[in-house]
């Protein structure tokens, strides 16, 4: 009998710009202006976002592999980055009922990936909005 | 002479459009910059003063002045802004990286006292930057 192959985790970064503004339509503007500070600004601002998606499995034991790559950056590119790349968060269906913060682009690129990756366990998701702020969301 | 730079980083929102080109004219120079929602980057300014090192303080110019006036001439009002709609340079430049840099430039000359404007650099990315050093 062969030793099960060992689990490792493997994470790939990804870059896109994109522009947001923090508003919540429960809250009236002054509210909002204390929430969200400069966020708020109704013209909206943008940041550099970089995502950084942890999958884990087991290490192939002929390719050494966790996962093809070529099948994370191909997911990557026509399920995240086609839809959030250079776009205003707050115009998108995905972000219709919520407030496009980085806490929740990072909980809806986990879904993204969750629900769609099938080469390997979606382990978490880290979305970075500067070089300060960082967020990581994972459901289990 | 010594150089001497400090940096400083903003974000904000812009887009590419050309209000006398056609829709198809926009998006090939442009590509997916011509998106009229707007985009946005975390920008680093970065800028540079020359000028002798004084004997006692040992400084080229009051870093506690130089930070201020960066953050009251460019970074302050720059931050959180779209700068197509609200920066008035931007009304008739398009706010590439290039023309930023020019503009910080003009709101930083002659307002750094005891050191002369070397240069402003200006990074959209950290792979993509714009200097500009003033008229020649």
């Amino acid at each position: 009998m062969t030793a099960a192959a060992p689990i490792a985790h493997l994470g790939r970064r990804y870059h896109f710009v994109a522009s947001h503004r923090l508003h919540c339509d429960a809250y009236d503007d002054a509210r909002n202006r204390e929430v969200y500070g400069k966020c708020n600004n109704p013209h909206g601002h943008g940041h550099n976002y970089v995502v950084e998606v942890m999958v884990s499995g087991p290490v192939d034991a002929t390719t050494g592999m966790v996962c093809d790559l070529a099948l994370l950056d191909g997911f990557a590119s026509e399920n995240m980055l086609a839809i959030f790349d250079h776009m205003n968060l707050n115009t998108l269906p995905n972000f219709a009922n919520r407030v496009p913060t980085t806490e929740n682009l990072c909980i809806e690129i986990y879904r993204i990936f969750k629900e769609g990756f099938q080469a390997a366990k979606v382990e978490r998701v880290r979305a970075e909005e500067t070089g300060k702020n960082s967020f990581e969301y994972a459901d289990e | 002479m010594m150089l001497l730079t400090r940096k400083a980083e903003f974000s904000a929102a812009h887009y590419y459009w050309v209000d006398n080109w056609s829709e198809e004219e926009n998006v090939r120079a442009f590509g997916k910059c011509a998106n009229r929602n707007g985009h946005g980057h975390n920008y680093t300014l970065e800028v540079t003063v020359a000028g002798e090192v004084d004997p006692v303080s040992g400084f080229v110019v009051d870093l506690k002045a130089l930070k201020e006036i960066m953050e009251r001439e460019v970074v302050g009002v720059w931050d959180h802004r779209h700068l197509n709609l609200e920066i008035p340079e931007f009304k008739t430049a398009l706010p590439t990286t290039e023309n930023i840099a020019i503009a910080a430039w003009k709101r930083l000359e002659g307002k750094i006292p005891g050191a002369k404007l070397q240069r402003v650099r200006v990074y959209e990315m950290p792979d993509l930057f714009a200097d500009y050093m003033g008229e020649a």
